[in-house]
């Protein structure tokens, strides 16, 4: 897991308040800062591609923090999350369309919903630890993806869900850019909101629990609660990025939230680094790019070989999921800690330059 | 010592392990601002008697009373809310956290915020967290650990560990301190510098403290009583010059009769 110890020399606080802050330097924090703005600029001169791709980085990224509370943070592992993000989607389609419930505000009922839902799995899931939990969130998994299969009034069975656009004051954010500022919106506040969690009582009780669940209890740290509580928190951002992910589509179908799509998830932050807010946002960069860099390999691949390549277009899907895992597996070889510490280093590096030893 | 009822009572403790009797009806109370420890040799059940008193492990049989009232069937955290509070033996710290954010968690039963109002930083949980800081930099103060506030836990040397947790615990504010030797593994001079701040926390943060320690000197040296252990069972309670001068003590801690030792060493 992450370690802090990186933070470049030469930093002195002169306030527990300045001590305290989210970003641990002020070049971070401007940084941060300018990356927003770039963001809210980013539509006037890119392309409905990019703007696409920055969406779904956008909306698995806030999935993918709710997994990274409860695996990297809480230190409890997960591989149903997928179930919690199409719960979301679902959800959020079904307050829309049965109840009329505005989308602006069925997306996070949604999530709340979601919550409810991860926080009953968590009851039992509280208790077991390793494998046996692994397990059972595998079991869970197979659970929502048959109820989204069976149940028509909630999910339309088989033949999935309408998810209506985005309608603010009247207006109809159907385009990649409305939807765009949305999804830039909600990324924000749920960073915000997990990087302030985390230096806060219940995030520190969430770490204490994975670092010494001993020593936790002892704290005063009721074992059994946090570790509901942290299902139940990672849910909620899974549901609201499932939300995200369904009215953007349009459409919500029960095929989509597989086993794999958990795994994928559990790629994310292990690429990104287990226990890091900014690496999470990295590593669901990295995967959500990589099947995009892959795509254009495979089609300059074709064109330098020229002839018949059929035989690459229908292998480029395996190409794709064949190149996901073997990221994680490299990464979790060569690189446990995740891209954030690689970023970390590099920081110090140049810190320190041209002192760097 | 005041004659109104004592801080912490053990009542006929038993413990048992399958076969393994680790402690058999032991009786001993610590009086409200006592510096009280508790030695024997290893394997006698000292861990175990701490850990029946934290809640770690339930008694087989007998009572334990924290001011005054039955907490024997109390969780190990609701016994932290209500100011009984722990160093382990072996090092327990959260390895990842740095060493303020691990001070910080003991603070956990006194602060009010949560999940939302923590969230929601600026708007909630900021004030409270601040002035809890500001507590929490006055133990580190206390123990002079201020150079190492920002590392990571996990990183630190031996000594240094310990001595973060004993912040941790402080930070808990506890009634009673139990302290599971808080100087195993430690050079002369960390030992001297523990020793220091056991004492400053019993007279001037007013603590009540029971400690397990294996250097007789510091034992003998700091405690207002000492109680023994051997195989379980408790064979002396007394002050220490009396458990100093108990023949039973002597042949339960040395293995031998003192006298037989003198002779052995008068022939060699
Ligand atoms: N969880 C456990 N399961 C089984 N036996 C245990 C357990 N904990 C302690 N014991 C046994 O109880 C006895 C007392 O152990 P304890 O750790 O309390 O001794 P101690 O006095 O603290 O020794 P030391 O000085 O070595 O720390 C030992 O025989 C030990 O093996
Ligand atoms: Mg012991």
């Amino acid at each position: 897991m992450i370690s802090s110890s990186l933070i470049p020399c030469g930093q002195f606080k002169t306030s527990y308040a300045k001590d305290t802050t989210i970003f641990d330097t002020p070049v971070m924090r401007a940084w941060a800062v300018a990356s927003v703005l770039f963001l809210i600029a980013a539509p006037s001169f890119l392309n409905n591609y990019h703007l696409s791709i920055l969406i779904q980085i956008g909306f698995m990224g806030i999935a993918a923090l709710g997994l990274n509370i409860l695996v990297g943070y809480t230190g409890q592992i997960s591989l149903g999350h997928a179930g919690f993000f199409g719960f979301g989607a679902f959800a959020s389609a079904w307050l829309n369309n049965s109840f009329g419930v505005p989308v602006v505000l069925a997306m996070p009922l949604a999530a709340v919903m979601t919550t409810v839902l991860g926080l009953l799995f968590g009851i039992p899931a509280g208790r077991l630890k390793g494998l046996y939990l692994a397990i059972a969130t595998f079991a869970s998994q197979f659970i929502l993806e048959d109820f989204f299969a069976r149940a028509d009034w909630f999910s339309g069975g088989s033949s999935g869900a309408a998810a209506a656009p985005v309608n603010l004051f009247g207006y109809e954010l159907s385009g990649d850019t409305g939807f765009f500022y949305v999804v830039l919106f909600w990324v924000v506040v749920m960073f915000l909101i997990g990087s302030n969690l985390l230096r806060t009582r219940d995030g520190r009780a969430f770490i204490a629990v994975r670092d010494h669940y001993l020593s936790a209890e002892v704290m005063g740290i009721n074992l059994t609660k946090y570790r509901i509580l942290s299902f139940g928190l990672s849910s909620f951002y899974a549901g609201l990025g499932g939300a995200l992910y369904g009215h953007y589509l349009g459409f919500v179908s029960a095929e989509g939230f597989t086993i794999l799509m958990s795994i994928e998830f559990l790629g994310m932050i292990i690429i990104g680094g287990l226990g890091s807010v900014a690496g999470t946002l990295m590593g669901t960069t990295f995967m959500v790019l990589l099947p995009e860099v892959m795509e254009g390999g495979v089609s300059i691949a074709k064109s330098l070989i020229g002839g018949d390549v059929s035989w690459l277009n229908e292998g480029l899907a395996y190409i794709k999921q064949a190149s996901i895992g073997l990221a994680i597996i490299l990464f979790l070889i060569f690189e446990p800690d995740g891209l954030i510490h690689r970023w970390r280093l590099g920081r110090s590096y140049w810190k320190l330059y041209p002192f760097s030893y | 010592m005041s004659t109104t009822s004592p801080l912490l009572e053990v009542r006929d403790v038993s413990l048992g392990f399958g076969g393994v009797r680790a402690l058999t009806e032991v009786n001993f109370h610590v009086n409200k601002g006592e510096l009280f420890s508790i030695i024997g040799p290893n394997g006698a059940g000292k861990t175990s008697m701490l850990n029946c008193v934290s809640g770690r492990y339930k008694p087989t049989n007998g009572r334990v009373f924290f001011e005054g009232r039955d907490v024997t069937g109390m969780t190990p955290n609701q016994r932290a809310t209500i100011g009984i509070g722990r160093t382990f033996q072996n090092l327990a710290l959260f390895g990842h956290m740095s060493v303020l954010d691990n001070i910080m968690v003991g603070r956990h039963h006194l602060l009010k915020n949560n999940f939302l109002t923590g969230g929601l930083y600026w708007l909630g949980a900021q004030k409270e967290e601040l002035a809890h800081r500001r507590k929490v930099e006055d133990i580190i103060d206390f123990l002079e650990i201020a150079h190492i506030r920002k590392a990571t836990a996990g990183t630190l040397s031996y000594g240094l560990r310990k001595r973060v947790e004993l912040a941790r615990a402080m930070a808990v504010e506890p009634k009673i301190i139990l302290l599971d030797e808080p100087m195993a593994g430690m050079n002369l001079e960390e030992k001297e510098d523990m020793a220091r701040y056991i004492v400053d926390l019993n007279e001037e943060w007013g603590m009540t403290v029971v400690m397990i320690e294996h250097d007789m000197g510091v034992v003998m040296d700091i405690s207002h009583r000492v109680i023994v252990l051997e195989f379980g069972r408790k064979i002396a309670d007394g002050l220490p010059d009396d458990i100093m001068s108990n023949e039973r003590v002597k042949v339960a801690y040395l293995g031998v009769d003192e006298d037989e030792e003198n002779a052995a060493e008068a022939v060699a």
